[in-house]
C-alpha cells in the first residue's frame, strides 16, 4: 500500500466519456458531429460568463460573442489586454511543415505526447496538434504581426524538445502580439454589445444551483462590492497557480482562486503536483525579490549553457579558458545538446550547482553564453534576433550579454496541472468549463516550449466553441433566483470571509505569509522533490496556514480599493491548494516530466517513470483528506518508453 | 541607499496630498516597485494605509503599471517602465516624488492608481481587423513585405500604459491612436476597414476628453516602448484621406 496513505483516500475512477474512440485523425470530426448544435435564435436566449480574458478566456469571450451567445467576461486586470498571457516571450508551435523538415500534425503530435512523459490524453493532444495550423492562420488573419523573411513569408524558429522549425513568433513578443489579437476581437465584440465586460472584478465563489454551475459570486475590485452574475454556463480561464511558490515567472496578480472555489464547490483538480521550473530565468539578487523574469528558450538556440569545471572557481566568465569550462547540456545530451526540454534542462542545473559548480551571487546561477554566435553570425544578427531580451537582461542585471555571458537559473513558470476536464472541456461539475493553463488537459507531466500559447487559443477559438454547444443545446435554464438558497449561501460565505480576514488585525503582514510559503514549496515541492521532505511540508504548510489566520494584519476595510484585502483571499487559497499539492505529489512515488522523485530515478539521474502504477491522471476530490479518482492513460499510438534526448 | 519618497496620497476626490517618507535600507538592485513594496510592508505593520499602485507582470509588457517618477512618466531611464526601472539609476540620499498619470480621461481611483479604460473605448471603436475565428484563409495566401511586417510590429509593441498621455501637455492620446491605426494600417489585411477605423478611432479618442496633438513629442520620448512620432503622421494622412473619401 502507499505510504502516503492518511493524506488520502482513493475513491471510483473517472471516465472522459466525450472521447470518441476509433481513428485519431477524425476524432474531432467525429465528436464535432456528434455535438448537439444551438439555433441561432436561440444563442440569443443564452448567456455564458467568461472569467479571465488572457489567450483563452479573451478567444473564447470574443467567439462565443461572434456565434451569437450573450457573453460576461471577467478579469482582476484595469483591462483585458493586460492578462499574464502577454508576458510570453518564445513563440506557438503550429505544423505547418513550411519548412519543409518533415513535421507534421503527426509529429507535432508525438512531441508533445513524448514531452509530455506520456501523461497526457492522446486525444487531446492530437486535436491540439491539428487545430495548431487554424490557429496561425486566424491570429494572422487579424493582424499578429509575426516575424516574416524576406520574401514576405512567415518566418520559424526551433524550440526546446523539438528537431524541427515550427515555433511562430514576433521578436520577444509573441504572447503580446497573439493576446492584442484576441484582446481587439474581444473588443469588436464589446462594441458590438455582444460581450458585457467587467474589468477590475475578481470572481470569490461559483454558484452552482440544482446541480448545475449557474454562476459566479465577484467583488468589484475600485468600490468594494459584492454581487452576483448568472448564466446558462461558466468558462473558467483563470490561468496557473505558479505563484503558489510566491516567486515565480507569473505576474503579481496571478492566482487560483477562481479554480480553488470551483474545485470546493465540486470540480476535481487533475495532477497539482505537475509543476513547470522553467530553465532560464533570471536568478534571484535579494530578499526583496518580488518576481523572477524569464529569459526566452528561444536563446537556447544560440546561448550555450555552461559552468566551470571546477567547483569553487571564481573568475569571471571570460577569464575562464575554454578547456576549463564544462558545457554540461552538449556533453551528456549531445542529440539534442542545449535544446532538451525544460525539465532536464532545470534538473542540469540544479545537479551543477549541488556539486558547488554554480556561478553569480549564493552559486545559484550557471551561464548562458552568446560568445559563439555572435562569432558566428555577427552582432546585429544575435541582436536582430534576441535584442530586445538581452536589453531586459541588461536593464534588470546592468551586466551586456553581448559582452559576458548571461547568468540564468531555474524558476516556476507554469502548472500543467488544474482543473479536470474531458474531451469537451467541461469539469466534474456540469455546466462549469475550464480552458487554458486553468485546466489540466494537453501537456501531460511537462509542457514544450511554446505549446502554452498554442493550447489556450486552441482551447479559446476552436474547442470550447464547438463543445460547449453541446452543453447548451439543453438550455436555457431556469432563471436562477437570486434569493435561492445556493446563492445566498455563496454570498454570505464570501462576505464572512472578507469579514473575518479584516478581523484577525494581527501582526504579520500577507506577504510575509505568502514569500515563507513560498520557500517551503520550493524548498520541498519544486525542482526535486523526496518523500522525507513532502512528509515535513504536509506538517509545515497546515501550520502555517493557521498562524495566517491569527496573525495576519489586513489594513483598511471591505468598501473601495483595497490590494491588501485581494492579496490575502488569493493568499488564504494557496495554503489550501499548496497542501494539495503536496499530497498528490506524496502519492505519485514515480519521476515523470517535472515531478521528480528522488527516489525514483533511472542509473543516469533521469526520470524514472513507474507505468505500470501510475499511468494515470490523479483527479483530487475536495474532502479531508481529498478523495483520489483515478483516470486511466492508454496510448494506442505513441509508445510509452523512457525518454531519451542523448 | 537612503531616500525619501515624496507620494501622492488621495483617497476619496478632493484630498490629495503629497507626502514625505523615509527609507534607510534601499538595495540598488530593487525595482521602483519593490520599493514601494517595502514601503507598503513597513506601512501595514505601523498601522497605516499602504501606497496604492498598479502593477501586475512586473517584467514591462502588461502595461498597467506607470507613475510620475521625478515628473517623468515611468522615471528618468529611457524606454523603461516603472517595473523595470531599477535603484541603481538613483543616488543615495536623493528625495523622489512620485505622483500618478495626471490626465482628464484618467481620473484617480485613489493614491497613484487612476482609470485608464478610456484607452479600451478607443481600440473598441475600431482598432481591430474584423476577422471572425474560423474564417481565415492560409496564412501564407497573402505575403507581407518584410518592411511593412517591421512596421506594424513597432506600433504593434504599445503596452497601453497611458504614458504618453500623461506625459503630454494636452494630454492627448494621439500616439496610443496613432501606433493602432499604424499597426492594422500597414498590413494588407487591415486594408478594407483603413478608412473607418482612422474616422471612428479618432472620434471616440476626441469624444473622452482626450487633447489634440501639437508635436511636442513627449509622448514618444517617455514610451517605454519607443512607438515612433511618426505613427501619428500616418494616422494624420489616413484621417485626410478618409475624411476627403465617401464613407465606405
Amino acid at each position: 500500500m502507499h505510504s502516503a496513505k492518511g493524506f488520502y483516500t482513493v475513491g471510483e475512477p473517472i471516465i472522459d466519456e466525450k472521447s470518441p474512440a476509433g481513428p485519431i485523425e477524425t476524432r474531432w470530426d467525429r465528436r464535432r458531429f456528434g455535438a448537439k448544435l444551438v439555433n441561432p435564435a436561440n444563442k440569443r436566449k443564452l448567456t455564458v460568463i467568461v472569467v479571465g480574458t488572457g489567450l483563452a478566456g479573451g478567444s473564447a469571450a470574443a467567439t462565443l460573442g461572434e456565434l451569437g451567445y450573450n457573453v460576461k467576461s471577467f478579469c482582476y486586470q484595469d483591462s483585458p489586454r493586460r492578462a499574464h498571457s502577454i508576458a510570453a516571450q518564445g513563440g506557438i508551435n503550429a505544423a505547418k511543415n513550411y519548412r519543409n523538415d518533415g513535421d507534421s500534425v503527426y509529429r507535432l503530435f508525438y512531441d508533445t505526447v513524448k514531452g509530455g512523459d506520456f501523461r497526457a490524453r492522446e486525444s487531446n493532444v492530437y486535436r491540439l496538434a491539428q487545430i495548431s495550423v487554424e490557429i496561425i492562420d486566424q491570429c494572422v488573419a487579424q493582424g499578429v504581426p509575426f516575424a516574416r523573411e524576406y520574401g514576405g513569408l512567415l518566418d520559424t524558429r526551433s524550440f526546446g524538445g523539438a528537431q524541427v522549425s515550427r515555433t511562430f513568433y514576433a521578436r520577444g513578443q509573441t504572447g503580446q502580439q497573439l493576446l492584442l489579437g484576441a484582446y481587439q476581437a474581444l473588443a469588436r465584440q464589446i462594441a458590438a454589445g455582444r460581450v458585457e465586460m467587467h474589468p477590475r472584478t475578481e470572481m470569490l465563489d461559483l454558484i452552482v444551483v440544482d446541480g448545475r454551475a449557474r454562476g459566479i459570486v465577484v467583488r468589484d475590485l475600485v468600490t468594494g462590492g459584492v454581487s452576483t452574475h448568472f448564466a446558462d454556463a461558466v468558462v473558467l480561464a483563470t490561468g496557473g497557480y505558479g505563484n503558489a511558490f510566491y516567486l515565480s515567472t507569473n505576474a503579481k496578480g496571478c492566482n487560483t482562486t477562481a479554480i480553488w472555489r470551483a474545485h470546493r464547490r465540486g470540480a476535481l483538480m487533475a495532477n497539482p503536483c505537475y509543476t513547470q521550473i522553467h530553465p532560464t530565468c533570471i536568478p534571484v539578487s535579494g530578499e526583496h525579490q518580488s518576481k523572477l523574469t524569464l529569459m526566452s528558450e528561444s536563446l537556447r538556440n544560440d546561448g550555450r549553457v555552461w559552468v566551470p569545471k571546477q567547483g569553487g572557481d571564481s573568475r569571471a566568465a571570460n577569464d575562464i579558458p575554454e578547456g576549463e569550462r564544462d558545457y554540461y547540456l552538449e556533453r551528456t545530451y549531445p542529440s539534442f545538446g542545449n535544446l532538451v526540454p525544460r525539465d532536464i534542462a532545470s534538473r542540469a542545473a540544479k545537479h551543477v550547482c549541488d556539486e558547488g559548480r554554480g556561478v553569480g551571487p549564493g552559486g545559484l546561477g550557471v551561464y548562458l553564453d552568446f560568445a559563439d554566435a555572435i562569432r558566428r553570425l555577427g552582432r546585429a544578427a544575435v541582436e536582430a534576433k534576441y535584442g530586445n531580451l538581452f536589453e531586459m537582461y541588461q536593464r534588470i542585471t546592468g551586466e551586456a550579454p553581448y559582452e559576458v555571458p548571461m547568468r540564468i537559473y531555474p524558476a516556476v513558470h507554469y502548472t500543467m496541472g488544474g482543473l479536470w476536464v474531458d474531451y469537451d472541456l467541461r469539469s466534474t461539475v456540469p455546466g462549469l468549463f475550464v480552458i487554458g493553463e486553468a485546466n489540466f488537459s494537453d501537456h501531460g507531466a511537462n509542457r514544450l516550449g511554446a505549446s502554452a500559447l498554442m493550447q489556450g487559443l486552441a482551447d479559446g477559438y476552436f474547442v470550447l466553441p464547438n463543445t460547449i454547444g453541446d452543453y447548451l443545446a439543453d438550455g436555457p435554464f431556469e432563471t436562477v433566483d437570486s434569493a435561492h438558497p445556493e446563492v445566498t449561501a455563496a454570498v454570505s460565505e464570501v462576505v464572512d470571509r472578507i469579514t473575518a480576514l479584516l478581523l484577525v488585525n494581527g501582526d504579520r503582514t500577507v506577504d510575509s505569509f505568502h514569500r515563507e510559503l513560498g520557500h517551503i514549496m520550493w524548498e520541498h515541492c519544486g525542482m526535486e522533490r523526496t518523500e522525507e521532505g513532502l512528509r515535513k511540508a504536509l506538517k509545515l504548510i497546515p501550520a502555517l496556514r493557521e498562524e495566517f489566520w491569527r496573525r495576519v494584519k489586513v489594513p483598511g476595510g471591505g468598501e473601495g480599493l483595497n490590494q491588501s484585502l485581494e492579496k490575502a483571499g488569493r493568499v488564504a487559497d494557496f495554503f489550501e491548494l499548496a497542501e494539495l499539492m503536496c499530497v498528490d505529489a506524496l502519492h505519485r512515488k514515480e519521476s515523470c516530466g517535472g515531478h521528480f522523485r528522488a527516489e525514483s530515478q533511472s542509473p543516469d539521474g533521469e526520470a524514472l517513470r513507474d507505468d505500470a502504477e501510475f499511468s494515470y491522471v490523479a483527479a483530487w476530490e475536495y474532502a479531508q483528506p481529498p478523495v483520489l479518482h483515478r483516470e486511466q492513460l492508454t496510448f494506442e499510438h505513441v509508445e510509452p518508453t523512457q525518454r531519451s534526448y542523448k | 541607499m537612503r531616500l525619501t519618497l515624496r507620494i501622492w496620497r488621495q483617497s476619496t476626490k478632493d484630498d490629495g496630498r503629497l507626502v514625505d517618507y523615509r527609507l534607510d535600507d534601499v538595495s540598488e538592485d530593487m525595482s521602483f516597485l519593490e520599493v514601494l513594496d517595502v514601503l507598503n510592508e513597513e506601512l501595514i505593520l505601523a498601522g497605516d494605509e499602504p501606497v496604492a499602485f498598479d502593477h501586475d507582470c512586473r517584467e514591462g509588457i502588461c502595461g498597467m503599471c506607470g507613475m510620475m517618477i521625478n515628473g517623468v512618466a515611468h522615471g528618468p531611464e529611457r524606454a523603461t517602465t516603472a517595473c523595470q526601472l531599477h535603484m541603481r539609476h538613483f543616488a543615495d540620499g536623493a528625495t523622489i516624488t512620485v505622483e500618478p498619470w495626471r490626465a482628464k480621461p484618467f481620473p484617480v481611483v485613489r493614491d497613484l492608481v487612476v482609470d485608464r479604460s478610456a484607452l479600451d473605448r478607443i481600440i473598441e471603436a475600431g482598432g481591430y481587423i474584423s476577422a471572425p475565428t474560423g474564417s481565415a484563409p492560409d496564412a501564407h495566401a497573402v505575403a507581407v513585405p518584410k518592411p511593412d511586417a517591421d512596421t506594424a510590429f513597432e506600433s504593434a509593441a504599445c503596452i497601453g500604459c497611458g504614458a504618453c498621455v500623461a506625459a503630454c501637455p494636452n494630454g492627448s492620446g494621439m500616439l496610443f491612436t496613432a501606433a493602432k491605426i499604424t499597426h492594422l494600417g500597414v498590413l494588407p489585411q487591415g486594408q478594407p476597414e483603413r478608412d473607418s477605423r482612422v474616422l471612428d478611432m479618432v472620434r471616440a479618442h476626441d469624444d473622452l476628453g482626450f487633447g489634440g496633438c501639437t508635436n511636442t513629442g513627449e509622448c514618444t520620448a517617455v514610451c517605454p516602448k519607443g512607438v515612433p512620432l511618426d505613427s501619428i503622421g500616418r494616422l494624420n494622412r489616413d484621417l485626410l484621406r478618409a475624411s476627403l473619401r465617401p464613407r465606405r
